[in-house]
């Protein structure tokens, strides 16, 4: 366990009774491993990351550590630069189509299409297939073809769930599914 | 200018000498002359102070001026002494404003100064800023006031939008430089490199790499082949490679490329042809850019490595495989930043391939450890400084560290000028003996005689700080987060450490006893900065009343009770407190 240098108690103001953090009431933080003589540093309202032993949040997801304003001293450009690695694409919104059954790939350009239907009727034209319309109970029941997508995590998500600006950016590529696995994945919604 | 003696009447009385001889006055051509040799501002001034037509001789003779803290001086107090200036470098911000420590709208405008400068100076031709605000009006005023000028460098700005940059564009017949450098943080526009004029060709420099728009690339491509003479281009990440690929083809020359998005899916030709184009780059001395670039795309760079001193990977995230197999046609590498990604694999083929290594520099992927990743560690940095031994500026960001590896890692390499490690987890120990990382920056402070940067994190007690002021005594720039025991910790270091200028100290337990104790050598300093330590509005007001010459500011946090001074910056100045400040900065 990481030991913390930041939780401070302030003795004049029970500050820390009224400090916004991250963690069940009443359990007490490590107060620091330096052994202060004359004075100690006031209570600091910014959470210090390590403070948060215990994490709480709805979810019962792990919570993100409480982060210091300005620690670790770097620049806010560096800050997000595994979340910036792009997509599998070559930058300009191009990504793979693949049809079940067919011999060879495709390759689309997400940014030409303003939205959904756009989308799904190139995708109609270019694989002579149809996709029918979406809806959100039933995906493209009935439909011959249904078309999926790979998101940023890896997962193949049904096409038209999300709105369509977070569509394109975290779409990595594109499958249309045939046959009687459409049907299945139509009826399993 | 770094010392505030201004008109320096005493040094009348030595015109006589010592031992009251008349002294042959040296005549003024001759001085003149003498002094055109001297550059640095800092023996300029030295001379200045000899005697009292040394002091004209040297400010008529200046020409370029360097002014380290903008509020230390007001403009009008520069015009009246300097009346020949070509070149300014002005720097504005305390350096945590970069960390987001400071409120916006804080000041350093450079706007009083440019209207004096149009004023005093038309001859102008290089303007250097360095965290300064810069808005559009201020670099139209620019554009205009000095017909001559040739270079603007900004470094850490904000202010201004493509319509700033457009009027420069337009009107500055001879720029030859333009470099922006590092983030900014609004979307800037694009539209301004379309504005130099058609038959303007005397670029150098051209520097553009933080800003993400989408400029025009015909335009860019058409003002390449234009300017011959152009060495430096650092393009952002709108630039593909097949584009970059036309780019070089106009520019062989260059002897620093900063790449744009090094990802693209080419044609076995295109691939190729870019492969091409960097074999041809022979002057190429430092590579930067490359965002995205994997395991495919980098080869294409190899041809272009052998001479490459400076390597910057700090927008490009590799992994050990890519990058060792990269190092490899790297031998002659000086400098070298790279993100953690690396791991401390990466690092031991840092060690392996380039001893004339002088500068690392590891940056971390993951600041918050949202993505539980390791970096790298001690056994990385150990690996560096057995292969690297010339090793003199390091800037480490690590999650853990031993007091036993940086020990040694001082003695591999002693003359470190710049030693600034990073444990990011802050008051974390040692992580195998679980002791303070004190030894680590006494053994720091002990060996490298040279060390003049200092940058400490970890547990860290008083005895780190006893450790720097006996033994640091060339250190002029310290860094202290979260560390140190009590008042004496900081005194040490003032006590101890004479040529210290910069230091800045935040979430410690240093109060006013210790911010007192120095009150005499912020004179001598060029800033002091102390966040969420013990200090109080109290002990503030006390050294704001004892020391005239220094300006004592205090920011307080919202909902802060008033009585503890939460961000104190204390400066030398002779312009007295500040004209600007906007409400939340309170002068004592």
């Amino acid at each position: 366990m990481e030991k913390g240098s930041a939780v401070f108690e302030n003795r004049d103001l029970n500050l820390k009774a009224t400090e916004l953090r991250l963690g069940l009431p009443g359990t007490d933080e490590d107060s620091g491993n330096q052994s202060s003589s004359s004075s100690q540093v006031k209570s600091n309202k910014r959470s210090s990351s390590e403070m948060d032993g215990s994490e709480l949040q709805q979810s019962g997801a792990p919570v993100s550590k409480a982060q210091v304003v300005g620690w670790p001293p770097v620049r806010s450009y560096r800050k997000n630069i595994l979340e910036k690695k792009k997509s599998e694409s070559d930058g300009s919104g191009f990504v793979k189509v693949s049809m079940d059954g067919a011999p060879y790939l495709r390759k689309i350009d997400l940014k030409l299409y303003k939205n959904y239907l756009d989308l799904l009727k190139a995708l109609e034209n270019m694989f002579k297939c149809t996709i029918g319309t979406y809806s959100e109970r039933e995906g493209y029941n009935g439909s011959e073809c249904a078309p999926t997508y790979e998101d940023k995590d890896g997962d193949w998500m049904l096409v038209g769930d999300v709105p369509w600006e977070m569509f394109i950016t975290s779409c990595k590529r594109l499958r249309i599914m045939k046959g009687s696995e459409a049907k299945g994945l139509a009826c399993c919604l | 200018m770094d010392h505030p003696s201004e008109d320096s009447p005493s040094s009348s009385d030595k015109s006589l000498g010592p031992t009251n001889h008349p002294q042959l006055p040296f005549p003024d051509e001759v001085l003149e002359k003498v002094l055109s040799f001297v550059n640095s501002h800092k023996d300029r001034s030295s001379v200045s102070l000899v005697r009292k037509d040394w002091y004209n001789a040297e400010r008529w003779t200046r020409s370029k001026l360097f002014i380290g803290n903008c509020y230390s001086v007001s403009p009008e107090i520069v015009a009246r002494r300097f009346p020949r200036i070509k070149s300014v470098t002005l720097k504005g911000k305390p350096r945590f404003s970069d960390f987001n420590m400071l409120p916006r709208d804080w000041g350093a405008n450079v706007h009083p100064w440019l209207v004096m400068f149009a004023k005093v100076y038309p001859f102008l031709e290089e303007l250097r800023l360095k965290r300064m605000t810069v808005t559009d009006e201020s670099l139209e005023l620019l554009a205009k006031s000095f017909s001559g000028f040739k270079a603007l460098s900004l470094s850490s700005c904000d202010g201004f939008t493509e319509n700033g940059l457009k009027a420069l564009a337009s009107h500055c017949r001879n720029l030859t430089e333009l470099d922006i450098q590092d983030s900014i943080s609004e979307d800037v526009g694009g539209g301004w490199l379309s504005s130099f004029p058609e038959n303007f060709s005397s670029l150098e420099v051209l520097n553009f790499a933080s800003l993400n728009s989408d400029i025009s690339f015909d335009d860019l491509e058409r003002l390449v082949s234009r300017c011959k003479s152009l060495r430096v281009l650092k393009v952002n990440e709108t630039i593909s490679l097949d584009q970059l690929q036309r780019l070089l083809v106009h520019a062989p020359l260059l002897t620093e490329l900063g790449t744009g998005s090094f990802m693209q899916e080419l044609t076995p030709r295109q691939y190729e042809e870019v492969e091409t184009a960097f074999s041809n780059c022979k002057n190429l001395e430092a590579l930067s850019g490359l965002w995205d670039a994997n395991s495919l795309y980098l080869p294409l760079l190899y041809g272009a490595c052998a001479g490459l001193t400076f390597l910057n990977l700090s927008d490009a995230p590799l992994q050990s495989g890519d990058f060792a197999n990269l190092l490899v046609h790297c031998p002659n590498l000086r400098r070298l930043w790279v993100i953690d990604t690396v791991e401390d694999k990466g690092l031991e083929a840092v060690g392996s391939s380039c001893p004339l290594l002088e500068e690392l520099r590891v940056f971390p992927a993951d600041p918050y450890d949202r993505h539980h990743r390791d970096g790298v560690s001690e056994s990385g940095f150990l690996a560096v400084s057995h292969g690297c031994p010339k090793l003199h500026y390091v800037l480490y960001f690590c999650r853990r560290m031993t007091n036993a590896a940086v020990i040694t890692i001082v003695k591999n390499c002693p003359d470190f000028t710049h030693f600034r490690l990073c444990i990011m987890t802050p008051g974390q120990p040692d992580h195998l003996t679980n002791e303070p990382m004190d030894e680590a920056f006494g053994a720091v402070a002990k060996t490298c005689t040279k060390l003049k940067r200092l940058s400490v994190s970890g547990l860290l007690t008083d005895v780190s700080f006893e450790y720097i002021g006996k033994y640091a005594k060339n250190l002029e720039t310290l860094s202290v987060a979260f560390a140190g025991s009590s008042d004496w910790g900081m005194q040490s270091v003032l006590e101890g450490c004479p040529k210290l200028r910069k230091l800045e100290i935040r979430d410690c337990p240093f109060g006013n006893t210790a911010l007192l104790s120095g009150k005499l050598k912020y004179e001598t300093m060029r800033s002091l900065w102390m966040s969420a330590c013990n200090v109080t509005m109290k002990g503030c007001g006390i050294l704001a009343r004892e020391m005239p010459r220094l300006n004592v500011e205090v920011i307080n946090d919202e909902g802060s009770d008033g009585s503890q001074a939460d961000k104190v910056y204390v400066y030398r100045t002779v312009a007295g407190p500040r004209r600007d400040a906007p409400g939340f900065v309170l002068t004592l």
